[in-house]
């Protein structure tokens, strides 16, 4: 194995992230909305011995355009609540990471990180969170809370574009404080169930997190115990510089796209000059690129494969992540290259589940092993353990040890 | 003349609360956090073909005098999550939950409760509870917005909103068909629109029809608001009648109350929540009830919860002594928060309570014992097989909500040892014979089988 351990992650959307991946024959569209389905893919993730999974998720129909609902009748559209399906599948495997997408624009921060805690507590450690921001006008009305103002997102330079976008991801930042804030709320050894006094807690240890921001005031401390990795996961995909700095400030793991190996060191360059703007101090992000693959035993059949559902779309597959068609061999060579440009792992999203995400287990990952670039099994350990970060104490607590620690694990709120 | 059929016995298992009926002092008790507690009441439930599972909500931990209740179990997880993992560890059970309709939003939470019906082939089940008070609106964006008497038209305006948005999916909406390319067959499916006082939301539900197109949806108001929302929106009442005289009263009462909202006797059940204590002969049973009490009342309990009637604190007094000389605090707020005040007329309560403890010469502890948490079944599985049988024939209720006192093993008992007789009576099932909530409880089936339309604006 090389300097550096190779992670592998794989995101779940659907029937893969092709638009026409449904009509795949391998597809099996009409069983989306059942357990099953998403058992059998974590399963298969569990298989390939993948670092996780992630689930998408969104609070508006599905849609080839940003603005909102398109109308299309060829494409998959509705879709299931991710923190559920990742919890759902957590009794179901033993090692997978689970890192569901949840909303921080239209949520309450409190019900985020018990939801989140409880992933921890029914995966025995293993739950992650991609935080996510949602500035569409139709999914704000279905809320009814907050109205947007209509911006044109393709023009970054846009004032009122850039001044929403600035908000929501302060927003982010100030859930993903308050969470982080909730989950350290009770100190590890709260529950003391001491006969003599006839106290279930030590209540000096549940702490209220006291937060107030521009957004939401929260008192806590938190309904649920600390969870089993102190604070689950957090991954950020982030493509500017204002979501690189919410990765910088708020996130373990970023996810981002680089179009090429030339392109990586670009982007790695983008995260840590991130993290110096917010002054992060402690473990560095870990940076995935995201891949968008097709994987054939010949490269000509993965190409062919794409070119067939970009027609049946009706457009060439558009996507913010690089999209790689060709064989196993072809795509290990890939993730080697670009990992030595800077990269801690990626996330690959199947183009079509379960032609893809099945190459990956049976094809790419045992090409991996060949070359000693990947794990041959698991170490038993948290989701957080694998990445190597480890359990952070609780801020709260009082102790000299956790205190130094602590320091180093405060982010600053924006604002 | 033939005899009426007999009533089936509904049973369901609510996973022990954080107040002082769950005992955590005894050897026995396990984590209240752990999922393998949550994963062995669920799969001892399900081996005794109980309907369903049932998890209560915590949104904000509870005070006395300022500080953090420090007496009993403290900490639960977010309901919905547990469910969703007991969906994948379970094949029947009903999977029912407690959410509070004042800190959610019908979008999410429909969307959420359209995902475990998904995700459980059809037995999610949603417990609608509202709350006013400002002190757990603290926890949340909205703080404590509500007006204590909006809390029925919000509940009401919640689960209206909530329907229509799990009626906004054609039955026949998703086609999938690889060949033509027709996924779904309109446009914009889920499409709603509602506008209300408590909520003004419209666009497209993103979650297609479940298998139950409505979970099963419970209600707990007991005031004359609560009946009437009740009887015309809810699929049962969890209510707080278990003595049969009063049950009976309330049965007919918000029974009665369907007919006028279009609805059958048995569109809506009665659920009691109750509690067991078994013993191999009726002494023993006793004594064992006897000791459950004292568990569930330490001294320092029964200080405590002596200190919500007086509203001052006694934390001077001897539990084992008598009762303070001093009358209750009247002038000042409540001293209790984040759960529902028991005492409406604390002077009068004070007064009964003297009189009862110079009439039998009880201690603080000892009437604390004897005035709170009352058990409802206590004796062999045999009398209590039969007095929940003759609860049930006699329209007492339509069944039980079990709250064991034991966390996770405090159904075993009942299960291994009460079911059997139960079903020797032929009034619960050996075998599950329907796959859905809705089919188990006898309900039915909801849901338009077409889009509601949606009013254009």
């Amino acid at each position: 194995m090389g300097a550096a351990p190779l992670h592998l992650a794989v995101a779940l959307d659907g029937t893969g992230f092709h638009p026409a991946s449904w009509r795949d024959p391998s597809a099996r569209p009409d069983e989306l909305f059942t357990p099953g389905y998403w058992g059998d893919q974590a399963k298969t993730a569990e298989r390939a011995l993948l670092d996780f999974i992630t689930i998408e998720d969104s609070f508006g129909l599905q849609s080839s355009k940003f603005s909102g609902p398109d109308s299309r009748t060829n494409q998959v559209r509705g879709r299931l609540d991710a923190v559920l399906i990742a919890s759902l599948v957590a009794p179901h495997t033993a090692h997978l990471g689970l890192v569901p997408t949840a909303n921080t624009t239209h949520t309450e921060p409190f019900h985020l990180a018990s939801a989140l805690s409880t992933l921890d507590y029914v995966s025995s450690g293993r739950a992650g969170w991609r935080p996510q921001v949602s500035s569409r006008l139709d999914e704000a009305a279905h809320v009814g809370r907050r109205q947007f103002p209509t911006v044109d997102r393709r023009h970054r330079d846009d004032p009122a574009a850039a001044a929403l976008a600035g908000d929501l991801f302060e927003e982010a930042t100030d859930t993903v404080e308050v969470v982080r804030r909730l989950w350290d709320s009770w100190e590890d050894d709260a529950i003391i169930k001491d006969q003599s006094t006839g106290r279930f807690i030590d209540r000096d240890k549940l702490h209220y997190v006291d937060f107030e921001g521009r957004f939401f005031n929260v008192k806590g401390p938190s309904i649920v115990p600390r969870p089993p990795q102190g604070n689950p996961l957090i991954a950020a995909l982030a493509h500017s510089r204002v979501p690189w700095e919410f990765a910088a400030s708020s996130a373990d793991v970023v996810f981002v796209t680089p179009s090429d190996a030339a392109d990586v060191p670009e982007w790695v360059d983008g995260i840590r000059t991130a993290e110096r703007t917010v002054e992060r101090s402690g473990t560095p992000l870990k940076i995935f690129a995201d891949l968008v693959v097709f994987v054939d035993d010949d490269a000509s059949i993965a190409a062919d494969r794409k070119a067939w559902l970009d027609e049946l779309d009706g457009w060439p597959m558009r996507s913010d992540a690089a999209i790689f068609t060709g064989t196993a061999a072809e795509l290990a060579d890939q993730l080697i290259s670009w990992q030595a440009q800077g990269l801690d792992g990626f996330r690959l999203r199947p183009g079509v589940v379960w032609h893809d995400l099945d190459a990956i287990a049976d094809r790419l990952v045992p090409e991996l092993q060949r070359r000693g670039a990947f794990r041959t099994a698991y170490d038993n350990g948290t989701l957080r353990e694998r990445l190597g970060l480890g359990r952070l104490p609780s801020r709260y607590a009082t102790s000299a040890a956790s205190a130094s620690t602590q320091a180093t694990r405060s982010v600053g709120a924006v604002g | 003349m033939s005899t009426p059929p007999l009533k089936q016995v509904i049973l369901a298992a609510y996973f022990p609360g954080v107040n002082n009926t769950t005992v955590w002092s005894d050897p026995r008790s396990k984590s209240q956090i752990e999922f393998s507690s949550f994963v062995h009441l669920a799969k001892t439930a399900e081996r005794g073909k109980l309907d369903f599972f049932f998890l209560a909500e915590g949104l904000r931990l509870r005070e006395q005098g300022g500080k953090i209740h420090d007496l009993d179990t403290v900490g639960r997880p977010d309901t919905l999550t547990v469910l969703a993992a007991l969906a994948g560890v379970t094949t029947h059970l009903g999977l029912a939950g407690t959410l509070n309709a004042t800190y959610h939003e019908p979008y999410e939470m429909a969307r959420q409760l359209a995902t475990l019906d998904h995700l459980s082939n059809g037995r999610a089940a949603w417990n609608v509870v509202t709350s006013s008070d400002a002190f757990t609106g603290e926890n949340f964006r909205s703080g404590g917005f509500l007006d204590y008497a909006d809390r029925y038209v919000r509940a009401g305006e919640f689960i209206e909103t909530a329907r229509q948005l799990w009626d906004s999916w054609a039955a026949d909406e998703i086609v999938a068909d690889k060949e033509s390319g027709t996924f779904v067959r309109h446009g914009l499916p889920g499409s709603f629109a509602h506008h209300g006082a408590q909520f003004d939301i419209s666009g497209q539900f993103n979650v297609p029809r479940s298998p139950q197109v409505h979970p099963v949806i419970l209600q707990a108001g007991d005031s004359d608001g609560g009946r009437e929302l009740a009887a015309q929106t809810a699929d049962a009442i969890f209510s707080r009648h278990s003595i049969l005289g009063p049950a009976r009263k309330f049965y007919a009462d918000a029974k009665g109350r369907l007919a006028k909202y279009g609805r059958e006797w048995d569109d809506m059940k009665i659920l009691p929540g109750v509690s067991f204590v078994l013993g191999d002969t009726p002494q023993d049973a006793a004594e064992q009830a006897h000791l459950v009490r004292r568990q569930q009342v330490s001294p320092q309990t029964a200080i405590l919860l002596l200190e919500q009637v007086w509203n001052r604190d006694l934390s001077n007094y001897d539990a084992e002594g008598p009762l303070p000389d001093i009358d209750p605090d009247v002038s000042t707020t409540s001293i209790i928060q984040g759960r529902a005040r028991m005492y409406p007329d604390p002077l009068k309560t004070a007064r009964e309570w003297r009189e009862l403890a110079e009439a039998k010469k009880l201690s603080i502890r000892e009437l604390i014992m004897e005035t709170s948490g009352r058990l409802t079944f206590v004796g062999t599985p045999g009398q209590v097989a039969e007095s929940m049988n003759e609860f049930v024939q006699t329209d007492g209720s339509d069944g039980f909500v079990l709250a064991p006192h034991l966390t996770p093993t405090g159904l075993d008992g009942f299960v291994d040892t009460v079911v059997p007789l139960l079903q020797e009576r032929g009034v619960l099932r050996t075998e599950y014979e329907t796959t859905t909530l809705r089919g188990h409880l006898g309900l039915p089936a909801a849901g338009a089988p077409r889009a509601r339309k949606v009013a254009t604006a």
